[in-house]
């Protein structure tokens, strides 16, 4: 299994609280990894200093490294906007930015290259089948993103994260602001999308983790608990807090 | 029992005259400006410019007021918002990860929205004289702006600290950089509310008379450059309404009555903006 | 290329955002020092509470007492908010604990409108209503005789000004304070204005007391409006029916004529900083008032 990701000695701190204790993991490329573990477990937090908005709020500290494509992305020379630019998020929440459908999907490749503007319709058309949101769009791709339901606007963020051609993609539990159908049309995105890219997904619901994990990382209290394979951490867990969630003792 | 229930009555009328009393206020104010600027109102007031004899009741307008005002606010807005809108960007984009620094900058502001604009005034003759500069549009127009500037910012503020987090976030991970996602998703996010803040510190500079007192000058001509003096309506309605003439009293009135007009159409305006320009405004 | 152009861009509007920043926050500051030191000449030959004690103004002659003016600045604007402040209160609790939405939505672009009515407007309506009423209804009703140009006239125009501005922040106050809390207090029996009384009115004391003082700091600047209204004779007046001359109305109706005369502008000067520091402490005080409150909740 080639790693993407390799976590090494993360710690990170918001004012004096420890948020993430030394943190040890790898992520394999072109897989679906799932950061599980009960809400407050800092598990968005690690999802977030993957592409580095922990630089947004007040008082972070982190040490340690992580190595994405042999670069510590924690230490880079690198412009931060670019290593954003090779992950795409998907929130909580759908995000749209203020302006139409086909805008947003454009933005991205807008302002990161100048050259091939003629490309950029059919990108976006290509984009917006990806995660089969074009026949339902593609009549009024002129109107604002706000119209579209909630299940519409989540996979319009997805479009909008793959258009700026991303290697990895976050998400930070895409579904819970959706209902089921919308939910189950954005897990089977992912499976699909694994072949090109490698997923990495928080969430705190169980069955979705076992519908979807190749490789699962478990986190409680800002520790890695437990992480290996799908398979072997649902049918052979080693640590008593591991049979303990997966039983549903936490929740 | 009965005491209390007596003690509720009492306070619920007193209630209600007090919000009575505003309302009647506002409505006493626009009515007497109406009821008192309708009668010497003409087409001739806000379409010439003073004529020989204006001053004495002859013929001639508030031309030059009207246009001076509207030259000397929009310069003023526009120039504002040259320095409020990346000031208020600043704020909410770059240093929205110092918020006790932010918080300090919104305490310092919130002190000086107090401020006279007649210190402003005073201030800004002064450095005139010491510059050696004549009273001028331009002079009026840097004066005002300095007076509307820390409201502006702070209005400007309130509306884009409701951008919520997750969408600066968005824009961040399509790799925009923080002045693309400043100009492109928050300015486009909070255009109503941006706009109507505008449009509020446009009506201060409108106005306010004390302001340009000492620094634009007076004159019937309509400006032709910004090195020119010029009258404003505030001044107008001012000047007029000490005149011993009663035609130019009267024409006082009217003035204030223009003044009044333009100020509830930018009341409406604002309304308007905030009610229908909701299109690309995303509600989380 | 195109990498190296957004850079620049990015780095061009950070460096004007930094720009306009400090332009904005030094900019009070070198108001105050210049003022300061355009007083400075005034302030060498006397003490500073010579000057503010002393209610002989004839510049001509070099006196320069500013007594007249501040106690007249004190009477237009603590009366105004005498009057403004129960009226704020008294609506504030109709509107956010009584009224319907109907009324709301009726009241919020009335208040809005009072807020932006130019200073210059409530003055020609003070001149055309309150002036006259006041000689000839209110003062012949205690047996006195005035043109109507008076401290009372003054403080009218002026409460009606800094109502919306009182308000406005009061309605916030009255706002934010938890539902639950009201809640709790209706579910142990206590009736509507009994829950009013005892508890919201106490949780929103400091917010009231900021709101007041912010009033204050409010109609003590205020110039036009007041200038057309008060009279504006030199004396320390000694009933709300006498003509008062407060600062601001001082620095307009001088400024920028008889700068020939010694100290005059420099007097004047000196007038535009106790207005700029008079303003400034009211905010600071009640500002402070208002986070200090936040921060107990």
């Amino acid at each position: 299994m080639k790693s993407k990701i390799d976590i090494k000695n993360l710690n990170l701190f918001i004012g004096k609280q420890q948020i993430l204790k030394n943190v040890n993991v790898q992520i394999p490329e072109n897989k679906i990894t799932i950061i599980l573990g009960p809400s407050g477990c800092g598990k968005t937090t690690l999802l977030k200093s993957l592409n580095r908005l922990t630089d947004l709020y007040e008082d972070v500290k982190v040490s340690g490294e992580i190595i994405i494509d042999n670069e510590d992305i924690l230490h880079s020379s690198q412009d931060v906007t670019a290593i954003r630019k090779k992950m795409g998020l998907l929130a909580q929440r759908p995000y749209p930015l203020p302006m139409s459908i086909y805008k947003n999907v454009a933005y991205g490749i807008r302002i990161s290259e100048s050259e091939n503007k003629k490309t950029i319709p059919q990108r976006v058309e290509h984009h917006l089948k990806q995660v089969n949101l074009w026949d339902e769009v593609k009549d009024r791709l002129n109107s604002p993103a706000s119209r579209l339901s909630i299940g519409q606007q989540q996979r319009l963020c997805l479009a909008r994260g793959l258009a700026v051609n991303p290697e990895i993609i976050l998400a930070d539990e895409p579904t819970s602001a959706l209902d089921p159908i919308s939910s189950q049309a954005i897990e089977e995105k992912f499976i699909e999308l694994k072949e090109q890219y490698t997923v990495v997904m928080v969430t705190h619901i169980l069955r979705q983790a076992r519908r979807i994990a190749d490789y699962v990382i478990f986190m409680y209290l800002g520790e890695v608990v437990e992480c290996g394979t799908a398979e072997e951490f649902f049918t052979n867990p080693k640590e008593e807090k591991t049979k303990a969630y997966i039983k549903g003792a936490f929740n | 029992m009965k005491l209390k229930k007596t003690e509720e009555i009492i306070f619920k009328a007193l209630m209600y005259i007090s919000v009575s009393f505003i309302t009647a206020s506002l409505f006493l104010i626009v009515f007497s400006i109406f009821y008192k600027g309708l009668p010497s109102m003409s087409w001739e007031m806000v379409s010439q410019t003073p004529k020989g004899g204006f001053y004495f009741g002859k013929e001639g307008g508030i031309l030059n007021a009207i246009i001076g005002s509207l030259y000397l606010s929009i310069g003023a807005t526009i120039l504002a918002m040259l320095f409020g809108i990346p000031i208020a960007l600043f704020m909410n984009v770059y240093l929205r990860k110092y918020n006790r620094f932010v918080n300090g900058i919104r305490f310092f502001l919130d002190l000086l929205w107090g401020i006279p604009s007649i210190v402003y005034g005073a201030f800004g003759f002064t450095i005139m004289v010491m510059l050696g500069i004549k009273t001028s549009l331009l002079a009026g127009i840097i004066t005002v702006s300095i007076f509307i500037l820390p409201i502006m910012v702070r209005a400007l503020d309130e509306v884009l600290k409701t951008v919520p987090v997750g969408l600066f976030e968005a824009s961040l991970s399509l790799g925009s950089t923080r002045s693309e996602t400043a100009f492109r998703v928050f300015i486009r996010q909070t255009i109503p509310g941006l706009a109507t803040a505008i449009l509020l510190s446009f009506g201060r500079a409108i106005g306010d008379a004390a302001s340009v007192l000492f620094t634009t000058g007076y004159t019937d001509h309509i400006p032709t450059s910004i090195m020119q003096p010029t009258a404003t309506l505030p001044l107008a309605i001012f000047f007029q309404l000490g005149s011993p003439i009663e035609e130019v009293r009267s024409r006082a009135y009217s003035s204030a009555l223009i003044l009044t007009v333009i100020i509830l159409l930018i009341s409406v305006i604002a309304r308007v903006i905030s009610a229908k320009y909701n299109k690309h405004r995303i509600k989380f | 290329m195109s990498v190296f152009s957004r850079k620049f861009r990015d780095k061009t509007a950070l460096f004007w955002m930094i720009i306009s920043l400090v332009i904005l926050l030094l900019m009070p500051i070198l108001l105050a020092i210049g003022l300061y030191l355009k007083s400075l000449p005034i302030l060498n030959g006397q003490s500073f509470w010579e000057l503010i004690s002393e209610s002989d103004w004839k510049p001509m002659q070099g006196k320069f007492g500013f007594l007249p003016f501040i106690t007249s600045s004190l009477w237009v604007t603590f009366l105004s908010v005498i009057i403004a402040a129960p009226v704020c209160i008294l609506t504030a609790i109709y509107l956010t604990q009584y009224a319907r939405k109907k009324v709301l939505a009726f009241m919020h672009p009335v208040i809005d409108i009072l807020a932006g009515l130019p200073s210059v407007i409530y003055g020609v309506w003070g001149v055309l209503i309150v002036v006259p009423f006041i000689s000839k209804t209110v003062a012949p009703f205690f047996g006195l005789q005035t043109s109507g140009y008076t401290i009372l006239a003054g403080a009218i125009v002026l409460s009606i000004m800094v109502i919306p501005f009182i308000l406005n922040i009061l309605i916030e106050v009255f706002r934010t304070i938890p539902e639950e809390l009201t809640e709790a207090s209706l579910s142990v029996g206590a009736t509507k204005w009994e829950t009013i009384k005892y508890v919201l009115l106490k949780k929103a004391y400091p917010g009231i007391i900021s709101a007041t003082g912010l009033g204050v700091a409010r109609a003590f600047g205020e110039t036009i409006a007041v200038l057309m209204v008060v009279g504006n004779v030199v004396k320390v007046p000694s009933s709300i029916f006498d003509s008062g001359y407060p600062l601001p109305a001082l620095i307009a109706n001088n400024y920028g004529e008889m700068l020939s005369i010694p100290k005059y502008d420099s007097a004047l000067m000196l007038a535009a900083l106790i207005l700029f520091g008079i303003v400034l402490l009211f905010n600071f005080l009640s500002r402070m008032a208002i986070i200090r409150s936040e921060k107990n909740q």
